[in-house]
């Protein structure tokens, strides 16, 4: 059965790379349905979150293509169960509809979205949260027309009480060490 | 990019020599891959005070992991247990070097063994062993015999779709034992019971130390009487013809016999390749050199030109297609300016003869795109200043063949074969390896 599953691939900070993983994906004909890519907390570590809707033994696949990859560390996938994840969204209104009503004020409080910017014609929002929170949003601002709406692709931490990539890194040394 | 296992873009003189370094070490070590150097114009034409300092090691980059000692004791005891084993044996064995090691297993536990098209040679083609080719023009016995096998023991191979047929019936009464270098390869296509990651080198030989020697005399019978079926049926018409036209059976045979089975086999793709992968002789290892998965025409002739040169002293026969050979007889100028003694045999049966067969046996002979009207290639391999010789005639054959092989230099034989011959045992695609055909 196909489900969300979140693939976060370490790799080398190298150029090209990028090209190499989505590659792995699209020759597969696996959609990525989310893409972010940052510097992790390890110096010259790059994560890749990738999000896609898949059945878990494909998954396991990709991570094994994924880490043939010369240049990827390491990639683990799990189930949204598994992790705490959010994408960001922003969204412009006219600032106009601010003055009309107190609506907007009042979905921004409740649900717990932030205006960023204010300026005479437009209000920039920003929200946190899963597609479907800022999804809904979208579709509750939509009646005071969004003149643009933007969301972040996902970024996802471990429920895990052990950070494994440490863990990773550390048998990695001690398996280097064994090859001299 | 995505044919390559490692590719960078050079911009700086000063990457230059720290990404060769990295270059040939990740080209050749695990399972070995083309890598590719893009180096930017600008960074060639700067100067860099040159220190070269050879790659030895990459973080991101295990090509060898350990082999784990529990893994091959499991893998022992299913081996112990076993009534029917089988070991398939792929090109992993060779890249490892571990064709002593994979002998030793086989004559302890008495397991008969096949080999993948990239495995060839590996092992003596007479290995008493042997019992020849996977795939679906392979031999009759390994095929028909993976279904009734209660073990399989695969080593330095990938379950690819023309050994493998049908996959959900492939193997139906085996476990399965994975020895395999590349963590992505095992449990991909088949899942392995007991999969053990690590070159064969260093797996192979702690495998026999744990296993209780033993023989499977009857079920190694049951390969020879295949044999003995796959004779009748389909290697005596081919290798020892005796009407119609000439076969490319026979030419394969007679150019192995006169090499005393111990030359260097290159093949391009197609009908030549599959027939020549059959009945090509080897004695030694490291004997066979063919484009397997990516299987390109045009592969033979550039691969027998860097076969000659990678093996200097050792003869080296191509064989190769009409349609092939037109792809890449570029080549013939390389192999004449270099003067590599290269033995070219052409198999010109004037059609895209695989693609012809399958058009024939499963689109009704309705022949689409696949005859060509070719060359004079006797010309042509004049035109290169390369000596070259046509025969068409059983009765003149051997003297051929003959003549090709005494020439010192490089030679092109034209064997002029049967239009429509097609090449037998046949897994048809999509069917299992049981439903192996042995004629139309
Ligand atoms: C570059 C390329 N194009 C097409 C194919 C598909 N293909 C596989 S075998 C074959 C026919 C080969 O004909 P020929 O070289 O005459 O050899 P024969 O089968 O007759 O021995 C073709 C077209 C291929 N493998 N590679």
């Amino acid at each position: 059965m196909k489900q969300e599953f979140i693939i976060t691939i370490y790799s080398e900070n190298n150029i090209g790379l990028l090209n190499r993983i989505t590659i792995i994906f699209t020759r597969r004909k696996i959609n990525i349905e989310s893409l972010t890519v940052s510097a992790s907390a390890i110096p010259g570590i790059s994560k890749f979150t990738v999000v896609i809707n898949e059945t878990e033994e494909r998954i396991k696949k990709v991570v094994g293509q994924l880490e043939k990859v010369v240049d990827v560390l390491k990639a683990f996938y799990h189930s949204n169960e598994e992790m705490v994840f959010q994408e960001l969204a922003l969204y412009k209104v006219p600032t106009e509809a601010l003055y009309d009503s107190d609506q907007i004020e009042q979905l921004v409080r409740k649900s717990g979205a932030r205006i960023l910017e204010i300026t005479r014609d437009f209000t920039v929002i920003e929200k946190t949260g899963h597609k479907e929170e800022t999804q809904k949003m979208f579709e509750d601002l939509s009646q005071f027309g969004v003149l643009q709406f933007i969301r972040s692709g996902r970024i996802a931490i471990t429920r895990d009480p052990i950070e494994r990539l440490s863990e990773f890194l550390k048998e990695r040394d001690a398996l280097l060490e064994a090859m001299d | 990019m995505p044919v390559t296992k490692w590719n960078y873009q050079v911009t700086e003189a000063s990457e230059i020599p720290e990404a060769i370094a990295k270059a040939f070490y990740i080209a050749q070590s695990g399972r070995p891959g083309p890598v590719l150097l893009d180096i930017a114009k600008d960074a060639q034409f700067q100067e860099l005070d040159f220190e070269y300092k050879k790659c030895t090691k990459i973080r991101s980059y295990i090509p060898e992991h350990p082999v784990d000692p529990f893994k091959v004791k499991e893998a022992a005891e299913l081996i112990d247990a076993a009534k029917k084993p089988l070991l398939l044996f792929g090109q992993g064995v060779i890249i490892a070097n571990a064709e002593e090691e994979l002998k030793e297993f086989i004559e302890k536990t008495g397991i008969p063994a096949a080999w993948t098209l990239l495995g060839l040679s590996a092992l003596p083609s007479d290995h008493p062993l042997n019992v020849g080719m996977l795939g679906m023009h392979g031999n009759y016995g390994p095929n028909i015999k993976t279904n009734e096998s209660d073990l399989i023991i695969a080593v330095g191979m990938r379950f690819d779709d023309r050994v493998t047929g049908k996959v959900s019936s492939y193997a139906t009464n085996a476990k399965i034992i994975h020895l395999e270098v590349d963590p992505a390869e095992i449990n991909k296509i088949i899942k392995a019971d007991v999969g053990v990651l690590g070159s064969a080198k260093k797996s192979l030989p702690m495998l026999t130390m744990n296993v209780k020697a033993n023989k499977h005399q009857a079920w190694l019978q049951e390969f020879r009487d295949c044999d003995k079926i796959e004779m009748e049926k389909v290697i005596q018409k081919d290798t020892f013809p005796t009407k119609g036209g000439l076969s490319m059976g026979e030419a394969v045979r007679i150019t192995s016999e006169k090499v005393k089975n111990n030359a260097v086999l290159v093949t391009d793709v197609g009908q030549q390749q599959m027939i020549a992968s059959r009945y090509f002789k080897f004695t030694q290892s490291k004997s066979n050199v063919t484009s397997g998965g990516l299987g390109t025409m045009g592969f033979g002739v550039p691969a027998a030109l860097g076969a000659q040169l990678g093996a200097k002293d050792r003869t080296v026969c191509c064989f190769v297609g009409d349609g092939g050979f037109q792809m890449t007889l570029q080549e013939l100028g390389t192999i004449v300016q270099n003067r590599l003694p290269v033995k070219i045999i052409l198999l010109n049966n004037n059609f895209l003869g695989m693609v012809r067969q399958w058009q024939q046996l499963f689109f009704d002979r309705r022949y689409s795109f696949t005859e060509l009207h070719n060359p004079d290639f006797i010309m042509i391999a004049n035109g290169f200043g390369m000596p070259a010789h046509k025969v068409t005639k059983r009765e003149d054959l051997e003297a051929g063949i003959q003549k090709m092989l005494d020439h010192n230099g490089p030679y092109l034989l034209e064997v002029v074969v049967e239009k429509e011959d097609n090449v037998f045992p046949m897994v048809p695609a999509g069917a299992s390896v049981s439903d192996i055909i042995l004629e139309a």
